[in-house]
C-alpha cells in the first residue's frame, strides 16, 4: 500500500542527507583546488542552516503536531480495535506475526479497548522541535570547527562532512521518533558515523584507540538497549510509544483484559507458539517464566487452569511483570552508556582527549543530547507507568554521575580531558530532575540542556582554538590566555563560569535553579544537596582554569610560542566563540528566551 | 525616585562596564613598547606575583633619583631612564582611570545619600520600588526597594567603596597600599578599578532586592569579584586563601538556594515584602524550621558565624588593604542582612524553633573569637577573629528575636562595618610601612614613631572593643538587654547564660585589644625598619636578612626576583657605619665594605633592616629614605576620617540609625 508521507515533517532530515550526498560527491567530483575544502565546508554548512531554517519555520506554524509515517488508513481499524499489533514491523518477522495475531485477537475481543488514535512514528511537536533545533544550533558550531579541523589536511573532508552530516541526520530523527525501532535506528545514526569521525585522524594513535574504545562501547550498549527494547516490545506487542504507555498503564488501572495481555505476550518471540489465540492459554504463559518471575507469581497460579486462572491472573495484572523491570532497566543501561552517565562513564576520558577536537564537542553536545532526547521519550514518555521502577534508579544515576565526574575533573591537567568529565557531571545535572517525578520533570532537563549546550559549546570552541597553536592541550597553555588573545580568553572565563554557574554566568546558574527548583519542589531533597555539593566541587577545577587563563605569563616565556602555531582557520573558530557568547549571553540576560522555548507537557505521555 | 536605585545599580555597572571597552587594546600597546613596562598593567609579570607592594620609598616623588628601582619581572635593576618613562607612558591613563574611579563611586556615593534625603518620614515599608518581571519561567522578578534596614547598609556600601577609591586613587596614588600604580609584575589598576564597582553592584543589589531569586543572584555576584581582588592583589598565600574563600561561601550560597527554593515550593511566591507580611503563614512548623535551617546555614557562612568561619581568617589576612575593608565592612554584612530580612520575618517559626541554637553558637563565637584573638600573631588575622566575636553579637541580636535585639544587630552590623573598615584600613597601613603585621616583628612605640597612625589604631580598637560614647558600644549593650528579656517562647533563663556569657566575651574583646595595643603603641621603642621593599612579594622565604646595629647581611639574594635598593645615606642616617656586610649572592660591587656604596642593588631582598638598638636617639629619622616610615598621608586621612566621623556620631547619636530601622524591626517582626 501506499502512505502519504509529509515531506514538510521529515524536511529537515532530507536537507540534511541530500547534502550529505552532494558532500560526497562534491569531494569525488571537484578539482582538488585549494577552495576545495573551505568549499565542501560551507556546502555543509549551507545544508545545516538549510535544515535549521526549516526547522525554525516548523516551530513558528501554528497549530498541531505533523505526524507521519503513520499505521495507513486500511491497517488503521485493525490498529485502533487492537493497540496490541505490532503491525508493519512486527509482521516482518513470523514469529512476531504470530504474536501479534494473538495478542490482537485478544484485544479484539475486548470491550474496554481504547478509543484509537492512529500511532505515527514521526512527530514533530514542540519537543521535536526543540531538540531538532538544538542539535542544528550545535552543528553549525560543530561544522564551522570543523573548517578550522580540516584546513591543515591531514583528514579527508568529504568523508567528514557526510559523515557529521549522517549524525546530524540521526540527531534530528531521534527526537521525532516515535517508536522503538526507529528510536534505535536514529540512535545507531547518531553513534555509528562518530566512530568514523574519531578515526579519521590516520595515523594517530590516540585517535585509533578513542574510536575502537567508543566502537567497542557503543555496540555493547546497542546490544543492550535492543535486548531491554526486545523485551519491552514482548511484553506488550507494540512498538509505538503511545501504545506502550497506554498499555503499560492500564494494567494499573485494572481493566481485566489488558492485564492479561502483558504476562501473555511476555514470552521471547522465539516461543510465540506457544501461545494460542486463546485468552486461557495466554494466563498459562507466565506458568513457564517461573525461574524468571519468582516464587511471587506462583502462588497466584497455583490454581491456574480454567476461570479460576482468570481470577487469579487479576491479580497479576495489578503488578507490573518482573520482566517489564528488566527491561526497563536493560534500556535505562543502554541510554546510560551513550549519555555517559556512572557506571557505564568510562570511555568519556579517553575518547574526548583522543577524537578531534570538534568530534569531541559533538560528542559532549549532539551525541549526549540525542541520547537525553532518547531517555526522555522512553522514560518518561513510554514508560511514564512505571515511573516507580525507573526513578529511584535514575536518581541514583545521577547523583553517582555527577558525583563521579566532579571528582575525575578535578585531577586533570587535559583541558578536553576536564571538559569531558565536567560534562560527565553535567549529564548527571540533566539527569536529575528525570529522578524525581514530576510533570515538570523532563522541562527541567530539557531547559538545562540547552543552556548547558551554549555553554560547553562555546568553551570547546575556544579550546579547538588554542589547540591550534598548542596541540598539547593541557591547562598549563592556557596561562595567560586573557593578554594573549583578550577575546578568546575572557570567552573562555565566561564559559568556565557559567559552567561553574556562578554570576556572571547568569545562565548556567538559571540552569542550576531550573533544576534546584525542580529537585526540591519534587521531593528530591537528598537528591538537590548532593548536587550542592557537586556545585562546589564542579567550581573548584572550573574557577582554577578560569585563574590559569587570567594568570599572565612571565615575559619571555610564553609570548613567542604561539607565534609559530597554525594561525590559518582562526576565522570560523572566531565565528563559533562569538556565535557561542552570544547566545551564552543572552541566555544570562534573558533566561525566559530558553523556558519559552519548553514543550508544555510532554509528547506520548497522555 | 525609583530612578535613584536603578542608577545606584547602574552607575557602577556602567562604570565598569566602560572600563571593559577599552581594555582590550591594551596589551597590544604594551607590546609595541618593547615590552618593558606596563601601562595598562596587564602584560608581564611573574605568576607568583612579585608585586613591589611596599616600594615606599621608591620612585616618591620625580626627584627620586638615587637608584629607586622596581625592575620587571625579569629582574635586572632599571635605569633611571626607562624608570620615569614609564611613569610618564603610564601616568595619562592612570589618572584618567583613577578620575573614572573616583567619579563613578562618588556619584554613586551621592546617589545613596540623595537617597537618605529623599527618605525622611517613616520608614516601614518599601519605598521607591521597581518591580519587572525578568524571568517568568522562574517567577523571578526584578522587584528592589529600600526600607529603614537596608538604607543604612546601602549608604555604607558606597561609602565604603568610594573611601576605598579614595584611597587607591587621592593624589599621585604611588603611596603604600595604592594598587593603582602600573607597576611592572602588578598594579593591573584597570582590573583592579573594574572588580571593585562590579563588587559594589553585587553588595547594593543584595541590599535592595525584594526578591528572593534576585537576592540570591546579587548575593552570587560578589563572590567572582571578590575571588579576584583576594587572587590577584592578596598577599602571598593568596591562591589558597581565595580559593578556600570562594568554595566555601558557594557551599553556603548552594544551601541557601536550596532554603529559598524550599520556602518557594511551600508557598508559591518569592516576593519577599508578601512573604514578609504573611510571617509565614501557609508554611508548616516543620517546613519552617526545615527551611530556616537550610537559609540560615547559608547567610552564617557569609555571616560567619561560629563553626562556619574558617574561611574568614584566611581570606582577611591575604586581601589587600580594600578588599578586607569591603569583606569586613559589607560583604559579612550581607549575611546578617539576611537574617533581618529572609530568614526571621519569613520564617518566624522556625526562627523560634532554631533561636535559641542560634543564640548558642553566637555566644560560642564571642567567646572563640576573643580568645582565638589573644593568641594571635599577626594584625591583620586578629582583626579577622575580632569579627567573629563581633558578629557574634550580631546574631546574639537576631537570636533574641526581640526589636530591641534586633535592632541592635543591625546597629552593630553598620557599626562593625565601620570600624572594622578603619581597622583593617590602619592596619593595612601599618603592615605597608613596616612589611609585616606581625605583632611582635612590630616592636613597640609606635605611638612614639608614628604618632598619629598609633592614634587612629588606638581609637579604632577602643572603638571596636565597644567603649561607651563611640559607636561599637550600642550594638553590644542592646544586643545583651535583648538577652536579657528575649522574645516570649524562648527559654529566659537559657539567654541569661547567653548574655553572661555575651558579657565575658565583650571583657575578652576588651583584654586582647588592650594587649595587643600595649604591645604595639606603646612599650619600648625598639626600631624596627622592616625594609618595606618585599611587603607583599611572594615566592622565598621572607625575612632573610637584617641589617641590625651595623651590619647589612643580604642574606638570601635571589638576583631575578624583585629589585629594591637601599641608598646608603640612609643606612648611615641610621647610625650604621660600615661594620660588616654579608652580601651574599648580590652581584656585589656595589655593596662594598662600607655602605657608602651608592646604590645596594639587592635583587629580591627578603627581609629588613633593623637599625639601630637602645640608644638610637635622633639618629634615626623616621623619614629616612630605606626605612621611609611616613606617618599618616593625605589619601589615607581622606579615606579615613569620614570613618571616624561617623564611628563618633553613630556612637553619641544612635537615635540617627535606630530610629530608621526600628519601625520596619517592628513590622518585620509583627509586633503590633
Amino acid at each position: 500500500m501506499i502512505q502519504s508521507i509529509d515531506y514538510y515533517a521529515v524536511a529537515p532530515l532530507l536537507v540534511l542527507a541530500l547534502t550529505g550526498g552532494l558532500v560526497l560527491l562534491l569531494d569525488a567530483f571537484l578539482p582538488r583546488g585549494p577552495y576545495a575544502r573551505p568549499a565542501l565546508g560551507a556546502v555543509t554548512l549551507a545544508g545545516v542552516l538549510a535544515a535549521l531554517g526549516v526547522v525554525v519555520s516548523q516551530a513558528f506554524r501554528a497549530g498541531e503536531a505533523m505526524r507521519t509515517f503513520c499505521v495507513p488508513d486500511g491497517l488503521a481499524g485493525v490498529a485502533g480495535a487492537a493497540p496490541g499489533s505490532p503491525d508493519l514491523v512486527a509482521s516482518a518477522a513470523p514469529s512476531g506475526a504470530q504474536l501479534g495475531a494473538a495478542s490482537g485477537a485478544l484485544w479484539g475481543a475486548s470491550p474496554q479497548a481504547p478509543p484509537a488514535t492512529v500511532p505515527c512514528s514521526f512527530v514533530v511537536d514542540d519537543f521535536t522541535l526543540i531538540f531538532a533545533g538544538l542539535a542544528l544550533a550545535a552543528g553549525v558550531i560543530v561544522v564551522l570547527l570543523s573548517m578550522a579541523q580540516l584546513a591543515s589536511g591531514e583528514i579527508p573532508v568529504g568523508e567528514w562532512y557526510f559523515l557529521l552530516l549522517c549524525t546530524l541526520t540521526g540527531a534530528v530523527a531521534l527526537p521525532a521518533s516515535r517508536d522503538l525501532i526507529m528510536l534505535v535506528v536514529a540512535l545507531e545514526l547518531v553513534s555509528l558515523p562518530v566512530f568514523a569521525l574519531t578515526a579519521l585522524r590516520r595515523y594517530d594513535g590516540r585517535s585509533s584507540e578513542a574510536a575502537v574504545k567508543l566502537f567497542l562501547v557503543s555496540v555493547v550498549s546497542t546490544a543492550v538497549m535492543l535486548f531491554g527494547v526486545s523485551l519491552l516490545y514482548g511484553v506488550t506487542g507494540t512498538v509505538y510509544l503511545e501504545r506502550l504507555a497506554q498499555i503499560l498503564r492500564e494494567p494499573l488501572t485494572g481493566t481485566p483484559l489488558t492485564g492479561t495481555t502483558a504476562p501473555g505476550a511476555a514470552q521471547p518471540p522465539g516461543t510465540g507458539a506457544f501461545t494460542a489465540p486463546q485468552g486461557h492459554e495466554a494466563f498459562t504463559g507466565p506458568s513457564g517464566h517461573e525461574a524468571l518471575t519468582g516464587g511471587r507469581l506462583s502462588e497466584t497460579l497455583a490454581g491456574a487452569d480454567g476461570s479460576g486462572a482468570y481470577v487469579s491472573s487479576l491479580h497479576i495484572a495489578y503488578d507490573p511483570p518482573p520482566v517489564l523491570t528488566v527491561a526497563v532497566v536493560l534500556v535505562l543501561a543502554g541510554f546510560a552508556f551513550k549519555i555517559a552517565a556512572v557506571p557505564f562513564h568510562a570511555w568519556a576520558g579517553d575518547v574526548y582527549q583522543g577524537a578531534p577536537v570538534p568530534v569531541a564537542a559533538l560528542l559532549s553536545v549532539i551525541s549526549k543530547a540525542a541520547g537525553f532526547a532518547g531517555v526522555i521519550l522512553i522514560l518518561a514518555g513510554a514508560l511514564g507507568g512505571q515511573a516507580g521502577t525507573w526513578v529511584p534508579l535514575v536518581a541514583i544515576i545521577a547523583a553517582l554521575t555527577m558525583t563521579v565526574g566532579n571528582l575525575l575533573a578535578l585531577r586533570q591537567r587535559h583541558a578536553v580531558r576536564l571538559l569531558a568529565w565536567s560534562s560527565v557531571a553535567q549529564s548527571g545535572y540533566i539527569l536529575a530532575p528525570l529522578g524525581v517525578h514530576d510533570d515538570e520533570a523532563t522541562s527541567a532537563s530539557i531547559a538545562y540542556l540547552v543552556f548547558y549546550a551554549a555553554m560547553n559549546l562555546g568553551a570547546f570552541a575556544v579550546v579547538m582554538l588554542v589547540s591550534r597553536s598548542r596541540p598539547r592541550n593541557e591547562l598549563d597553555d592556557y596561562r595567560g590566555l586573557a593578554f594573549r588573545n583578550p577575546v578568546a580568553g575572557v570567552a573562555l572565563v565566561f564559559f568556565l563560569v557559567c559552567l561553574a554557574g556562578l554570576p556572571p554566568g547568569l545562565a548556567g546558574m538559571f540552569a542550576k535553579i531550573v533544576v534546584f527548583r525542580e529537585l526540591v519542589g519534587g521531593g528530591g531533597a537528598w537528591l538537590a544537596a548532593v548536587m550542592a555539593v557537586n556545585t562546589v566541587i564542579g567550581l573548584y577545577y572550573y574557577v582554577a582554569w578560569a585563574v590559569r587563563i587570567l594568570t599572565p605569563v612571565p615575559v619571555g616565556e610564553g609570548s613567542g610560542a604561539e607565534a609559530g602555531g597554525g594561525r590559518t582557520g582562526w576565522v570560523p573558530v572566531g565565528i563559533a566563540i562569538a556565535l557561542a557568547g552570544g547566545v551564552a549571553l543572552v541566555f544570562s540576560l534573558a533566561p525566559q528566551v530558553v523556558l519559552d522555548l519548553l514543550p508544555e507537557a510532554l509528547v506520548a505521555s497522555g | 525616585m525609583s530612578w535613584v536605585l536603578i542608577a545606584l545599580l547602574g552607575v557602577p555597572l556602567a562604570g565598569a562596564a566602560v572600563l571593559l571597552v577599552p581594555s582590550r587594546p591594551a596589551p597590544s600597546g604594551t607590546r609595541t613598547k618593547a615590552g618593558t613596562e606596563t601601562n595598562a598593567g596587564t602584560e608581564t609579570g611573574t605568576s607568583t606575583g612579585a608585586e613591589t607592594g611596599g616600594g615606599v620609598g621608591t620612585g616618591t616623588g620625580a626627584g627620586a633619583g638615587t637608584g629607586t628601582g622596581a625592575g620587571p619581572g625579569g629582574g635586572t635593576g632599571t635605569n633611571t631612564g626607562t624608570r620615569t618613562s614609564t611613569g610618564a607612558g603610564g601616568d595619562a591613563g592612570g589618572r584618567l582611570l583613577r578620575t573614572h574611579a573616583l567619579v563613578v563611586s562618588g556619584v554613586t556615593f551621592g546617589l545613596s545619600l540623595i537617597l537618605v534625603a529623599a527618605f525622611g518620614g517613616d520608614a516601614a515599608g518599601a519605598r521607591f520600588s521597581t518591580d519587572l518581571a525578568w524571568v517568568p519561567g522562574l517567577d523571578l522578578r526584578f522587584h528592589i526597594g529600600v526600607d529603614g534596614v537596608s538604607l543604612p547598609l546601602v549608604v555604607l556600601t558606597t561609602l565604603l567603596t568610594f573611601l576605598c577609591f579614595v584611597y587607591l586613587c587621592w593624589g599621585r596614588a604611588d603611596g603604600p597600599g595604592q594598587l593603582l600604580q602600573p607597576k611592572p609584575g602588578g598594579g593591573r589598576p584597570r582590573a583592579l578599578v573594574f572588580t571593585l564597582l562590579v563588587l559594589e553592584v553585587g553588595m547594593i543589589g543584595t541590599f535592595l532586592a525584594l526578591d528572593l531569586l534576585l537576592f540570591f543572584v546579587f548575593f552570587e555576584i560578589v563572590l567572582i569579584p571578590m575571588y579576584f581582588v583576594i587572587a590577584i592583589w592578596g598577599g602571598r598565600a593568596r591562591r589558597a586563601a581565595a580559593i578556600k574563600f570562594i568554595l566555601y561561601t558557594l557551599l553556603g550560597s548552594v544551601v541557601l538556594l536550596l532554603g529559598l527554593l524550599f520556602v518557594w515550593a511551600q508557598t508559591g511566591t518569592l516576593d519577599m515584602v508578601a512573604l514578609a507580611r504573611a510571617h509565614g503563614a501557609g508554611m508548616s512548623r516543620s517546613a519552617q524550621v526545615l527551611a530556616f535551617v537550610a537559609v540560615g546555614i547559608g547567610l552564617a557562612v557569609k555571616t560567619p558565624m561560629w563553626p562556619l568561619h574558617t574561611w574568614l581568617p584566611a581570606a582577611h589576612t591575604e586581601a589587600p588593604t580594600v578588599g578586607s575593608v569591603l569583606l569586613a565592612g559589607v560583604l559579612l554584612k550581607m549575611g546578617t542582612y539576611g537574617f533581618a530580612r529572609i530568614a526571621i520575618p519569613i520564617l518566624p517559626e522556625g526562627a523560634a524553633a532554631v533561636a535559641p541554637w542560634l543564640g548558642a553558637f553566637a555566644v560560642i563565637g564571642i567567646i572563640y573569637g576573643s580568645l582565638a584573638c589573644l593568641a594571635q600573631r599577626d594584625l591583620k588575622r586578629m582583626i579577622a577573629y575580632s569579627s567573629i566575636g563581633h558578629m557574634g553579637f550580631v546574631l546574639l541580636g537576631f537570636a533574641t528575636l526581640t526589636p530591641v535585639g534586633v535592632n541592635a544587630a543591625l546597629f552593630g552590623n553598620v557599626a562593625h562595618g565601620l570600624i572594622t573598615g578603619l581597622l583593617f584600613f590602619v592596619v593595612g597601613a601599618i603592615k605597608e610601612r613596616y612589611g609585616t603585621a606581625d605583632i611582635s616583628a612590630l616592636g613597640g612605640g609606635m605611638l612614639g614613631r608614628l604618632p598619629r597612625l598609633a592614634s587612629l589604631l588606638t581609637f579604632a580598637c577602643v572603638a571596636s572593643l565597644g567603649l561607651p560614647g563611640l559607636a561599637g558600644f550600642w550594638g553590644e549593650m542592646l544586643a545583651l538587654l535583648g538577652a536579657f528579656e528575649p522574645a516570649p517562647g524562648l527559654p529566659r533563663s537559657l539567654y541569661l547564660t547567653f548574655m553572661a556569657i555575651g558579657g565575658l566575651g565583650a571583657v575578652l574583646t576588651a583584654a586582647y585589644f588592650l594587649v595587643m595595643l600595649s604591645r604595639v603603641t606603646h612599650g619600648r621603642s625598639i626600631e624596627i625598619v622592616h625594609a618595606p621593599l618585599l611587603a607583599s612579594a611572594g615566592g622565598a622565604g621572607q625575612a632573610a636578612g637584617d641589617v641590625t646595629a651595623g651590619d647589612v647581611t643580604a642574606g638570601d639574594v635571589t638576583a631575578g626576583d624583585v629589585t629594591g635598593s637601599v641608598t646608603a645615606e640612609d643606612i648611615t642616617a641610621g647610625g650604621v657605619t660600615a661594620g660588616g656586610v654579608t652580601a651574599g649572592g648580590v652581584t656585589a660591587e656595589d655593596v662594598t665594605g662600607s655602605v657608602t656604596a651608592e646604590d645596594v642593588t639587592a635583587g629580591g631582598v627578603m627581609g629588613g633592616v633593623t637599625v639601630g638598638g637602645e640608644d638610637d636617639g635622633p639618629a634615626v629619622p623616621a623619614h629616612a629614605r630605606a626605612g621611609r616610615m611616613r606617618d599618616v598621608t593625605g589619601y589615607e586621612l581622606a579615606a579615613w576620617v569620614p570613618l571616624v566621623a561617623l564611628i563618633l556620631l553613630l556612637g553619641l547619636w544612635p537615635k540617627v540609625l535606630l530610629s530608621a530601622t526600628d519601625p520596619v524591626v517592628q513590622s518585620l517582626l509583627g509586633v503590633p
